[in-house]
């Protein structure tokens, strides 16, 4: 079983494709099929760093563990915050044969709807959304991110003393908004009285205005923090300054902040990968959504050992947990 | 909307406005200085990358925020002597190198970052200092002078860079190479002498200002300063080159950016009026580029390279 993982910056890689995909592209190649023997090929185009502790990284860590199941063959390009860059490797990816391109983030739709259509044989996948384009090649991914957020929250609920709870967010949009609106309503399903203040700050990579975001949180009272995105980095970081709790989402963040990190949402994208790679040794095309939750193993709650979390609070999470599996308690978020 | 008008929270702002000003404020009166000498450098959100993760790795290596600040400066300064190099021996075209130096800089800073950190870390960053009998003010103290070091250095600066341009025989220097560079050297100014320095010491504040922000987040990661080089350039435009003018187009920006935080906070906008408040900073900037900045004058040779008899 091989697989190989490679993490390239984007100039360089950039460069390489367009050389590569105006090569191919002259000497006109011919669909063979794949060859059922040889490593699957995963491309993915992620936003932000490979290892940002948040989504990029969420993706990075599921295919590292398809690689264990699997024979792949993995190549990444992070950092792909300005979508033309995204979009330029998105095509290079599926003009070089990968059998399945990633194209991991929201914005990234609008790019693919074009590149997809050119490349029939290849497995195009996206998310977080829920819009295929009505392409058999197309699948997209989303998380019921409102789960963990509840469950996240019925603890801050639990733990703030000051009633005044803290949500740093990016855009209010997709899985952001899930696990923010899902958060505030856990929140308040311990103490309907209990303040959630929320700050989106329209970035999902200025860790300046995050931390400063935090910070006024903090001025405002909040004893609690929460946030989503790679630029939370700044958020935890006052956190940490201030002895606030914080929790986190779509990768363990307990890095960031061993005293204050509680537990943190993962996203497991390892469900919806295999799905995809199913498809693809089945030799069928079936683009669809396919939707990450706690229940199909998608996401999952990480919880921080070094925090001294009250045993009556991670007994309230785990209550919590169960009822979002059995589907006695919802979120709220519709 | 009354929520934001008590003293607490006006003073917060004032505190988080100042904050957010600081690394604009140290990288534009960089570039100011490299522009009045006839140099534009469009490459500052670069080398405030390196400057950024020179920083933040020094300290993580060290635990001495005082080496963090020096390795940002050095790094500064040493792509100020290339862009200098590029800019004045080889003669190449100024925006087109200041892009390069800028990818230059995004580029090495990430990959020093995944091949010797990998995981963002948090480091032990600019604690406050509070300023004896000043930072204990009633209302003002916590918000003025209870701030990081760097930051008391940026607004420090204002005027030993006023001082250093209108009362030095070298900063007569400088205006003069960068209004005309052939009378200056008629009258035996070394011109490109003038201007590696002025290359150098303002890329060495881009380098501070990314430190600045390092130190202060303490953390890095990819793509920390997030486009403030290119702001910080904007702001030289707003400041008419002067720097009382870059330091009030920071603060503005700074505490529009801060005020905005507020009203988010509090809740007194949101939805889509928060995101259209949210350009208030740079609706703001652009405005204020079309309109005061119109009839101010840049310096008659910046972008213009010097070559004697030519």
């Amino acid at each position: 079983m091989i697989k190989t993982i490679q993490t390239l910056t984007r100039k360089s890689w950039l460069a390489g494709l367009v050389v590569l995909a105006l090569v191919a592209a002259a000497c006109g190649d011919d669909d063979e099929g794949r060859d059922p023997d040889a490593p699957i090929r995963i491309a993915m185009v992620g936003p932000s760093a490979s290892n940002d502790l948040a989504f990029t990284q969420s993706m990075v860590d599921s295919l590292d563990r398809l690689g264990q199941e699997h024979d792949i063959e993995v190549d990444i390009t992070d950092g792909t915050f300005v979508i033309e860059d995204a979009a330029v490797a998105i095509r290079g990816y599926a003009e070089d044969g990968f059998d399945i391109v990633l194209a991991h983030g929201s914005q990234f739709g609008g790019s693919l709807s074009e590149i997809a259509p050119d490349y029939p044989d290849t497995y195009f996948a996206w998310g977080t959304s829920a819009d295929t384009f009505g392409l058999e090649n197309v699948y997209s991914y989303s998380v019921k991110a409102d789960q963990g957020g509840y469950i996240n929250g019925v603890m801050a609920g639990h733990l703030t003393e000051s009633n005044i709870v803290g949500v740093v967010g990016p855009i209010e949009v997709g899985d952001i908004k899930a696990y923010i609106d899902g958060f505030a309503n856990g929140v308040k399903s311990v103490d309907s009285a209990i303040t959630v203040n929320i700050n989106y700050i329209d970035s999902f990579s200025d860790v300046a205005l995050a931390a400063e975001a935090a910070q006024a949180h903090v001025d405002a009272g909040a004893d609690v923090l929460t946030g989503v995105s790679q630029m939370t980095v700044g958020a935890t970081g006052v956190a940490n300054d201030h002895g606030v709790i914080w929790f986190g989402s779509q990768s363990d963040q307990t890095p960031l902040g061993e005293d204050i990190v509680v537990a943190s949402q993962i996203y497991n994208w390892d469900y919806q990968l295999g799905e995809i790679v199913d498809d693809l040794l089945a030799g069928v095309k079936n683009g669809r959504v396919i939707t990450a939750d706690f229940n199909n193993g998608g996401l999952s709650m990480a919880y921080n050992p070094g925090f001294a979390l009250p045993s009556a609070v991670r007994a309230a999470a785990d209550e919590t947990e169960a009822g979002i599996r059995d589907g006695s308690i919802s979120t709220g978020y519709e | 909307m009354s929520d934001f008008f008590t003293a607490t929270v006006l003073l917060a702002t004032l505190a988080s406005g100042i904050r957010l000003a600081t690394p604009f404020l140290l990288a534009a009166l960089g570039e100011t200085l490299g522009q009045k000498s006839g140099v534009l450098n469009l490459g500052v959100e670069g080398v405030m990358l390196l400057g950024a993760y020179g920083a933040y790795y020094a300290t993580l290596r060290t635990d001495s925020v005082l080496i963090g600040i020096g390795v940002g400066v050095l790094v500064g300064a040493f792509m100020g002597v290339v862009y200098g190099v590029v800019t004045l021996a080889l003669k190449a075209e100024q925006g087109i190198s200041g892009i390069g130096i800028f990818i230059f800089g995004l580029g090495i800073s990430d990959l020093l970052f995944q091949k010797q950190v990998g995981t963002p870390t948090p480091i032990d960053g600019l604690g406050h200092f509070s300023i004896p009998v000043l930072g204990d003010l009633p209302l003002i103290g916590e918000a003025l002078f209870q701030q990081n070091v760097l930051v008391y250095v940026a607004f420090l600066l204002v005027p030993a860079l006023w001082f250093v341009i209108n009362r030095t025989t070298f900063g007569l220097n400088v205006k003069a190479v960068g209004e005309t560079p052939e009378a200056a050297d008629s009258l035996g100014v070394s011109v490109d002498r003038t201007r590696y320095i002025t290359i150098i010491v303002g890329n060495a504040m881009a380098g501070l200002a990314g430190a600045a922000l390092a130190l202060e987040l303490a953390i890095f990661q990819q793509n920390l300063t997030n486009g403030h080089g290119f702001i910080a350039i904007a702001l030289v435009y707003f400041g008419a080159w002067r720097p009382s003018g870059v330091m009030a187009g920071a603060l503005v920006f700074g505490l529009i950016q801060a005020m905005v935080l507020q009203w988010k906070t509090l809740g007194i906008v949101v939805g889509t009026t928060a995101s259209i408040v949210g350009m208030f900073p740079a609706v703001l900037t652009i405005l204020v580029l079309v309109v005061v900045s119109r009839g101010t004058g840049a310096p008659a040779a910046l972008t213009r390279p010097f070559e004697r008899g030519h």
